[in-house]
């Protein structure tokens, strides 16, 4: 019996040794994050405090938006049912650290990609889902129509943890313009205080001033200046480290741009799969292979433009239909004039 | 040597566990960070921080260190706790006095007040006076004076500037009332105890603090004149007042949110340590002749203050720690400029979130220190 205790022990450990080698390449390839994801059977996505046309909840809970559907097309795509996202609402302040610490796995939340922060702060931005800008507004009555007429001693109220606190700066330094910033945790209290006068005007990325405004006690006394002053933009963040969930979350939002692009919506899209364009073919899911790439089946992209819809009918839905940017502008697809170009899905 | 063992070991067992847990966050940290390509270190604190504050004691804009930015909003702590423990501490003693009053009216208005603001989040006072007091104020423009130099608008409070002329006489001639007044106290206490005479103290020292600094203006050239803050227009709508010391709403609102909060809980310590202190003291002191005003200061308040202050500091300390609502408000103090902003822009949470938690325990430590010096102070002292 003895005898044979040491090849039988040296057996033993090269089969664990195999066997932890086969795990290992495996779960590398599912991505731990997708893992997870389908064991607890819903995406953890954080989103912001409530910012209509991008993420905002209604009074029964549902969530709602253009950031908001990332979300869901990559609870479509990996869970096959965009109903299966549990969404956190951060403030500006929060959001990296939520997503740096595991609490959620995908950072939809009208977010600036920068360098500093993508190459810093462990996060990977994996797109753009609108091209946005900074912009001021004003009151109707100061009769103040163009940033130029800014003067010394003007006071700004915005969100601190942004991007707005940086340009601010960088704007009215350049214009030699001495300004007082009021600066505040959460959006609602930016808006609270410059509605009630504390500051003359209110800057912060000009989709979200378009919101906001819409939630003030007069909407039609405030106007959004012309210019933008600054480059903003916003797209979805994951973790470093975990390329494949990248990967998923990167081609989620391309899969519903492409689709915009091909005419593929949500009413047509199992009609198309006998379509005659390779290109509507694969993304509809009736040629090639490419949802292995990620470990998914086939039809990812297929569930993606069925429940969620394409760019255009998110954009349609969340921002035009409800009056906030009814002008796509620069969120337009490039063959429409617009800046909306993401890499062909093959 | 067996229960010495005994004593030990449950000891060392539970130092080991510390050190165990420590260990494990510590290590769980780093390969977190590594995994997330994370790096650590505090060489941040010397970059530019190219953000703006509103308001600062000390200059800083943009272009200073982060370092800097720390301190800014170090400062803008240490400012708000020192005039929400000042204001906290005058009101206390008077509403804990006046819940003592014979007077209905004064001790049910006071216990009123003790009742309604130590039963309201802190937070949600801030709130109130933040934005519901707020939107009450007048716009700039149409601000009244009050005595025809202080402007109390939604943007803030703007008070008058003090320009002086030879301004360092005139703080010789405060140092000097100062030293004086110590000398004369020093030399009526040896009056009382050898010759039993008392002198006019108080009266003195009111005399010497005003007639000093007078002279300075009539003899040193010493000379103060103001600068009253002017409403300018900025657009048709929009104005602001230029010149003079503008004080930010978002101060006002969080220095008084924290004083009207803290004083309930220091006017019941009041309270507690003049009703701790035996009635017979007071009948005793009244027999030996001393008048009302002598039985308070000789014998109730020295024996009053050994109870008062213990649980005073703890009050002092929720003041400080509580200032870090500021964020809610944008009054830019520690957690908001360095905990917030300067944490988002350069994402070092780790070292941030130490350098912050460190900073609010020797701020604390260092009132307790203090506060305890005094309190032993004032103990009785055996003979």
């Amino acid at each position: 019996m003895f005898k044979y205790l040491k090849q039988l022990t040296s057996l033993v450990a090269m089969v664990a040794v195999l066997f932890t080698f086969t795990t290992e390449t495996m779960a590398a390839k599912k991505s731990k994050t997708l893992k997870n994801t389908q064991k607890k059977g819903f995406v953890r996505c954080g989103v912001s405090q409530g910012l209509p046309g991008f993420s905002n909840a209604d009074a029964a809970g549902n969530w709602t938006g253009i950031d908001v559907d990332v979300c869901r097309a990559v609870a479509a795509a990996v869970l096959g049912d965009a109903n299966k996202v549990k969404f956190t609402p951060l403030s500006a302040k929060e959001r990296f650290t939520a997503l740096t610490s595991g609490e959620i796995d995908i950072l939809s939340r009208n977010t600036t990609w920068t360098l500093s922060r993508d190459a810093d702060i462990g996060l990977t931005f994996v797109g753009v889902n609108f091209y946005d800008g900074q912009g001021f507004m004003v009151r109707k009555s100061s009769g103040i129509t163009s940033t130029s007429q800014f003067k010394d001693g003007i006071s700004a109220c915005t969100n601190i943890g942004t991007t707005t606190e940086l340009n601010m700066r960088d704007f009215f330094n350049s214009k030699g313009i001495s300004y007082e910033p009021v600066a505040f945790e959460k959006a609602d209290e930016v808006v609270a205080a410059y509605d009630a006068g504390r500051c003359d005007t209110y800057t912060t990325d000009k989709s979200g001033l378009a919101a906001q405004r819409t939630k003030m006690s007069n909407p039609d006394e405030h106007i959004v200046l012309p210019e933008t002053v600054s480059k903003e933009p916003l797209g979805p963040v994951v973790r470093q480290g975990d390329s494949v969930w990248e990967d998923i979350v990167r081609w989620s939002l391309n899969a519903m741009i492409e689709a915009e692009e091909y005419g593929i919506t949500s009413a047509n899209a199992d009609s198309m799969k006998t379509s005659e364009n390779p290109a509507v073919k694969r993304l509809v899911g009736a040629e090639g292979e490419l949802g292995a790439a990620f470990g998914l089946d086939n039809e990812w992209s297929l569930r993606i433009i069925k429940q969620v819809g394409n760019y255009g009918e998110s954009y349609k839905r969340n921002i035009a239909d409800t009056g906030i940017l009814p002008d796509r502008g620069p969120n337009e697809l490039w063959t429409k004039g617009g800046i909306l170009y993401v890499p062909p899905a093959r | 040597m067996d229960l010495k063992l005994q004593k030990i070991i449950p000891q060392l067992i539970t130092v080991l566990i510390v050190v165990l847990v420590f260990g494990f966050f510590t290590y769980n940290a780093q390969i977190n960070m590594e995994n997330r390509g994370i790096d650590f270190g505090y060489g941040f604190l010397s970059q530019e921080s190219s953000f703006d504050v509103q308001f600062s004691l000390i200059e800083y804009d943009g272009s200073h260190s982060y370092f800097r930015a720390y301190l800014v909003g170090l400062l803008n702590t240490i400012l708000v706790s020192v005039i929400g423990i000042i204001i906290a501490t005058i009101l206390g003693v008077v509403v804990g006095i006046a819940r003592l009053s014979p007077n209905y009216l004064i001790n049910q208005f006071a216990a009123f007040y003790v009742e309604f603001f130590r039963n309201i989040p802190l937070l949600l006072q801030i709130f109130f006076w933040y934005f519901a007091a707020l939107r009450a104020l007048p716009l700039p423009q149409d601000a009244d004076a009050m005595f025809g130099v202080f402007f109390l608008t939604i943007k803030g409070l703007y008070v008058p500037a003090f320009i002086w002329e030879n301004l360092s006489v005139f703080l010789y001639s405060i140092i000097a009332a100062i030293i004086a007044i110590v000398v004369i106290r020093v030399h009526a206490r040896k009056l009382q105890e050898t010759q039993g005479k008392q002198l006019p103290v108080f009266w003195i020292s009111v005399g010497l603090i005003f007639i000093l600094p007078l002279l300075s203006f009539l003899m040193g050239g010493v000379k103060l004149s103001f600068e009253v803050p002017v409403l300018k227009q900025l657009a048709t709508t929009s104005f602001i007042y230029e010149g003079g010391v503008s004080l930010p709403p978002e101060l006002i609102a969080l220095a008084l949110s924290l004083s009207l909060y803290t004083a309930t809980f220091i006017a019941e310590c009041v309270r507690a340590g003049i009703q701790g202190v035996g009635k017979g003291q007071k009948e005793a002191a009244a027999s030996i002749g001393l008048n009302p005003n002598q039985v308070l200061k000789l014998v109730v308040m020295p024996q009053a203050l050994r109870i008062i202050i213990p649980p005073t500091t703890n009050q002092y300390l929720n003041l400080t720690k509580n200032s870090s609502l500021a964020a809610a408000i944008a009054y830019p103090d520690l957690v908001l400029v360095f905990a917030g902003t300067a944490l988002m822009q350069t994402g070092k949470a780790i070292e941030i979130v130490s350098i912050t938690m460190f900073t609010y325990l020797t701020l604390s430590i260092s009132i307790s220190i203090f506060m305890n010096w005094y309190n032993k102070k004032i103990a009785i002292t055996e003979k």
